[in-house]
């Protein structure tokens, strides 16, 4: 049964150094106040997983807790760069960032597979790209029944991961809906799993298409309200668009980055429990 | 400004736009691809079907949204599907009719480099955001189209690294793969239209955009361009592919 916790105590039991740690959310519900809690309590040696690092992982790198990343797009959606792990990848600050490097399709079904208890996933993809020598985890295999040759890709299995969802009762039974990414997957590849939550309610209304996660296949749960921001939780907050542009200039300096560190995180108080 | 007066890019997405006929299912990366297939929606195409790889199926935004996982792409879906769902289930088995994808650096056979520019793979001058959604689009969508703007950079004789495949290096490669789609099929820039000879794969111009030269659209690609003999003149952008075009553009 998932325990409820304040958010620094859920991070705290949840995530160790050196962990392998997957934050999350395909540009909704991202659960940014866990990655600052992350970057607060002084994590090192993360190997960090995420199909879009998105800003999260671009304030992780620049706060120095990762070693590797294991990601297939890392951009800043619409705007452009992500300048620390640009500048981790090409000048090693603030200390070297080894990479592996993943399509969409690959990344996601890293995490089926091992959500799905398999040593690996097949799919159509790769052939004739560079990124298949990157990397050991992308292999052709031959489908025994026709023959073809198709791509089998590692199954991921996190120490942890993290998500945003927009509310669990009481029990820890958490829904979530609207662009649902890899989230639900994500959780069940863990071994460990925190779930931060605009609301707890009494009980949970069913709602169609919603994503349930059961209480007993989470571990932790946090109230966080804005816990995405500047990400969002549909029907509750909006994606704050200019927080994405105006990270831009922020990003691209050192010294301002640092500054924003520790004005927004190192001396922001601990989200609420 | 009158409708006589439009920028480059303006045309380039105009005729992206008009690329993409009604009713087609088309799987659309953000940035010009988006401008593009919304301006389709909104003019000859409303029956166009956008599908962003956020899973959002059928979205219909009346704003162009900055990411691909916007509110607004879920909240006008037909259906909203997980990722996993959205390339295993909806792009791997080619029910998709089109991809429209951008690229950092393209080549002469249609390979797009999305990856790094420079140096080697360990060690890149420019990190570029990496492959996203777009390996798969180029392989399993029925066509693809690629829309990106002409200039050296973007335009060499060969690509840093092969982020998604074109035709990789001429003809038979696309079946030595397994790649089940036909390719790229055109590529649209600011300066006109590209299109793969059928016997050598290797883009050509073959519709230029009103005020452009041969000269050039040669000096602003990197290997020894081919130029159809007569190729086609685009028309330029209506008042109402205009006035369309502003509209989502000032909405956003």
């Amino acid at each position: 049964m998932a325990e409820i916790v304040s958010l620094a105590e859920a991070v705290r039991l949840a995530v160790r150094d050196g962990d392998t740690v997957a934050m999350e959310g395909f540009t909704h519900l991202i659960p940014f106040a866990a990655g600052h809690e992350v970057i607060r309590q002084g994590r090192r040696d993360l190997t960090l997983v995420r199909m879009t690092p998105d800003l999260i992982y671009d304030q992780l790198i620049g706060a120095g807790c990762v070693k590797k990343l294991i990601f297939s797009w890392g951009g800043n959606p619409g705007v452009g760069s992500l300048h620390r792990f640009r500048d981790a990848v090409e000048h090693g600050w603030p200390r070297p960032l080894e990479i592996e490097e993943h399509s969409h399709a690959g990344l996601a079904n890293r995490y089926v597979a091992g959500a799905s208890g398999l040593p690996f996933a097949v799919l159509r993809g790769y052939a004739g790209t560079g990124l298949v020598e990157q990397t050991d985890t992308i292999k052709p295999v031959t489908c025994p029944f026709t023959g073809e040759t198709l791509m089998a890709v590692r199954a991921l299995r996190p120490d942890a991961a993290i998500i945003h969802a927009q509310r669990a009762d009481r029990a820890g039974n958490v829904q979530l809906w609207g662009i649902a990414g890899v989230q639900k997957e994500a959780i069940l590849s863990a071994e460990r799993s925190v779930v931060t939550v605009e609301e707890i309610v009494d009980s949970l209304e069913p709602r169609p298409g919603a994503v349930v996660l059961p209480t007993w296949a989470v571990s932790y749960v946090a109230h966080v309200r804005s816990g995405a921001h500047p990400s969002y939780a549909m029907g509750y907050t909006e994606r704050d668009n200019d927080y994405y542009v105006a990270w831009d200039k922020i990003a691209r300096d050192r010294e301002a980055f640092t500054k924003w560190l520790e004005e927004h995180v190192m001396s922001a108080e601990g989200a609420s429990a | 400004m009158s409708a006589v007066d439009y920028t480059s890019d303006e045309m380039m997405t105009v005729a992206a736009a008009r690329a993409l006929a009604d009713g087609m299912t088309c799987f659309v990366g953000i940035g010009l691809p988006s401008a593009a297939s919304n301006l389709a929606r909104a003019t000859h195409a409303p029956n166009l079907v956008l599908i962003y790889e956020s899973g959002t199926i059928g979205a219909k935004p009346d704003r162009l949204p900055l990411s691909i996982g916007d509110g607004i792409l879920a909240e006008t879906a037909d259906a909203v599907v997980s990722v996993p769902e959205i390339f295993n289930y909806w792009l791997q088995p080619g029910r998709i009719d089109v991809g429209f994808l951008g690229a950092a650096q393209i080549d002469k056979y249609g390979n797009i480099n999305t990856t790094i520019v420079g140096g080697d793979y360990a060690h890149p001058r420019t990190r570029l955001p990496g492959a996203g959604g777009a390996p798969e689009i180029a392989a399993s969508c029925r066509q693809v189209i690629v829309i990106v703007r002409q200039n050296l950079r973007a335009f060499v004789e060969k690509v840093d690294f092969i982020t998604s495949v074109g035709y990789g290096t001429g003809p038979g490669d696309r079946e030595r793969l397994g790649l089940r789609g036909a390719g790229p099929q055109k590529i649209i820039t600011d300066l006109g239209i590209l299109t793969p000879d059928p016997v050598s794969c290797e883009f050509i111009v073959t519709s230029m955009f009103p005020g452009i030269t041969q000269q050039t659209i040669r000096e602003r690609t990197g290997w020894d361009l081919v130029i159809a003999p007569e190729p086609a003149l685009v028309a330029p952008p209506t008042e109402s592919e205009l006035a369309a075009l502003r509209r989502y553009k000032a909405a956003s």
